[in-house]
């Protein structure tokens, strides 16, 4: 399968379950959400050395949150709930507490609830108050700037991890500029983030190492300066590679945003070095979900900009 | 079908009890066995028919026709459906109430909304005193629900309250939100003396600066992003509430005699 010259691969993304949730960050003005956002949603690329992946999801305007104050959406993933539960606390605490202006409230329905202000409300020492209203509860703790608002819990849903596609570029300032295209088409799409820096990542890894405390390592099949010493993957003409790893609220939301990533990336074209497009799997053995990308790349359905 | 209407016949002596008149009470009940329902009149029990002329059949829709002061308990326990009252409700309208509406296009008179716990009780005229309070000897009073008075209410509106929300677009008279344990009062209108005597926690929310007794003390005036979010929850009811749009208040916080953990704001 060829797009715009990009030779899409026969292969599929491996994806596994995991469990999500949807925060709202409302705050004096949009400046000042991201700067609670971006804090909560700092240091959250992945499940392996972060516990949780996190990302903004979209702005919301002041009509969309529950406070009528300009805000954020923000998703949070983790393999299970437990450690979503304690990892929401933790970062709710440190980032949304801290942060001048910053509330939070639930951004999704669901029957299982974990605790978003829950326990924050005891740093109200007495002097926290709550509110009910239309069957849910609110904290108003008092802070130095006024009062810290939080809804009492949010929403826990069955979720996907791990989607994705990697680029193949003649260059490597090629690859990143095909990705950013890709991340600028997929960020308009609701119900997934790109969890690393800038929605892309470049140390792709393969499972295991020579070194008995790692259990992943560099993915060398997919790097550019050892293909004369392992059994690459790459051709002559490949000088760099990149990835952009989705979670997603729903399956059907990942495999949007793939359609919508590589339809993008594939814009630049053959004549832009943009020369394969690939993704990452485990030979289908340990992830719940494939995202095969020819399978998607047909669906003509993913295109446009709905969900 | 038409609503259950129950029209009153009677001239009424004796204090009528009607609490066996509700939707979940009168389901799947023809005409007659309602006919024969019997309510307490004074120390007797008469048969429904005896009061009210009966006409309707949607016992989810109950009316109350004629009524008047006299009619006590309409409403009581109500868990679903809804009730309309043309004229007067008595003593403990809405008692213990779960879920549903009752709209009263009268007066009422003293001890409604009694720990009223869940839907919407509106009241197109005056209301009495104990509104939203406790039965005498019980420690808790309303447990939630919202009650809308667009009159008058008289004194202790929501003593010892424990939840829910009661909105006056009128006046309320003294010790309003006494021995209040937490919930929302707004009042509209003045307010008499004696405001949050003993009050625990709980909010009361006001237009004008009251005259407030030693132990509530003054924390200063704030804009309170917290306002926007409480006069949205307001946005859907049928009441002037729905469109006050500010959120600078001067927060009171009291009664310091009883733990002072409750707060009255009054809009700037």
């Amino acid at each position: 399968m060829m797009i715009n010259g990009v030779q899409i691969d026969d292969t599929f993304a491996e994806a596994f379950n995991m469990r999500g949730t949807r925060v709202i960050i409302t705050a004096q003005n949009h400046k000042w959400a991201y700067n609670a956002a971006n804090a909560m949603t700092g240091f959250a690329t992945s499940v392996i050395g972060c516990s949780v992946e996190a990302g903004i999801e979209r702005e919301l305007s002041p009509e969309e949150t529950p406070d009528g104050r300009p805000g954020l959406a923000v998703l949070m993933f983790a393999m299970g709930s437990a450690v979503l539960m304690k990892q929401l606390e933790n970062r709710m605490g440190q980032t949304i507490l801290t942060c001048p202006t910053a509330a939070a409230f639930s951004g999704i329905e669901g029957n299982e609830r974990i605790n978003l202000g829950k326990n924050l409300r005891f740093f109200g020492d007495g002097f926290q108050i709550s509110k009910q209203f239309g069957g849910k509860r609110y904290w108003r703790v008092p802070v130095m700037d006024g009062e810290f608002i939080t809804e009492e819990t949010t929403g826990m849903v069955r979720a996907v991890g791990g989607g994705n596609f990697l680029v193949l570029a003649t260059s490597q300032s090629q690859a990143l500029a095909a990705c950013e295209a890709a991340i600028e088409a997929m960020r308009k799409i609701p119900n997934v983030i790109m969890p690393f820096p800038g929605g892309v990542v470049r140390s792709g890894s393969k499972v295991g190492s020579k070194y008995k405390t790692m259990f992943a390592s560099t993915n060398d099949a997919f790097c550019p300066t050892l293909k004369g010493l392992t059994k690459t993957q790459l051709s002559d003409d490949i000088e760099s590679v990149m990835e952009i790893v989705i979670d997603g609220l729903t399956e059907a939301g990942i495999r949007k945003a793939t359609y919508v990533g590589i339809e993008a990336a594939c814009k630049l074209g053959a004549e832009n070095g943009i020369k394969r497009i690939s993704a990452g799997n485990y030979g289908g053995k340990l992830g719940q979900f494939q995202f095969h990308l020819r399978d998607i790349m047909s669906d003509k359905s993913l295109s446009g900009e709905s969900a | 079908m038409s609503a259950l209407t129950f029209t009153l016949k009677k001239d009424l002596v004796q204090k009528l009890d009607v609490s066996t008149l509700t939707p979940d009470l009168l389901a799947d009940k023809s005409l007659t066995e309602i006919s024969a329902t019997l309510l307490w009149y004074g120390k007797q029990q008469i048969a429904a028919s005896e009061a009210f002329a009966i006409t309707g059949s949607d016992t989810n829709n109950i009316v109350f026709d004629k009524s008047t002061t006299k009619i006590d308990y309409i409403g009581s326990g109500l868990s679903t459906g809804s009730i309309t009252v043309n004229g007067d409700a008595g003593a403990f309208l809405a008692f213990q109430m779960q879920q549903g509406n009752i709209t009263v296009n009268g007066n009422v008179a003293d001890f409604a909304a009694t720990e009223m716990a869940g839907g919407l009780l509106l009241i197109n005229k005056n209301v009495g005193d104990y509104l939203g309070a406790a039965l005498v000897g019980n420690k808790k009073g309303m447990k939630g629900g919202i009650v809308i008075v667009k009159g008058n209410a008289g004194e202790r509106v929501g003593d010892q309250m424990r939840r829910g929300m009661i909105l006056i677009e009128g006046n309320a008279g003294n010790y309003c939100a006494s021995r209040i344990l937490a919930g929302t009062i707004g009042v509209l209108g003045d307010v008499g003396d004696f405001l949050g005597y003993g009050m625990r926690r709980g909010t009361i929310l006001l237009t004008q600066t009251p005259k407030l007794h030693a132990t509530i003390q003054d924390c200063g005036t704030h804009t309170l992003p917290f306002l926007s979010l409480m006069f949205k929850s307001f946005s859907g009811l049928p009441s002037k509430f729905a469109h006050i749009n500010q959120n600078r208040v001067q927060r009171f916080a009291g009664d310091i005699g009883n733990d002072g953990k409750g707060e009255i704001w009054v809009l700037k």
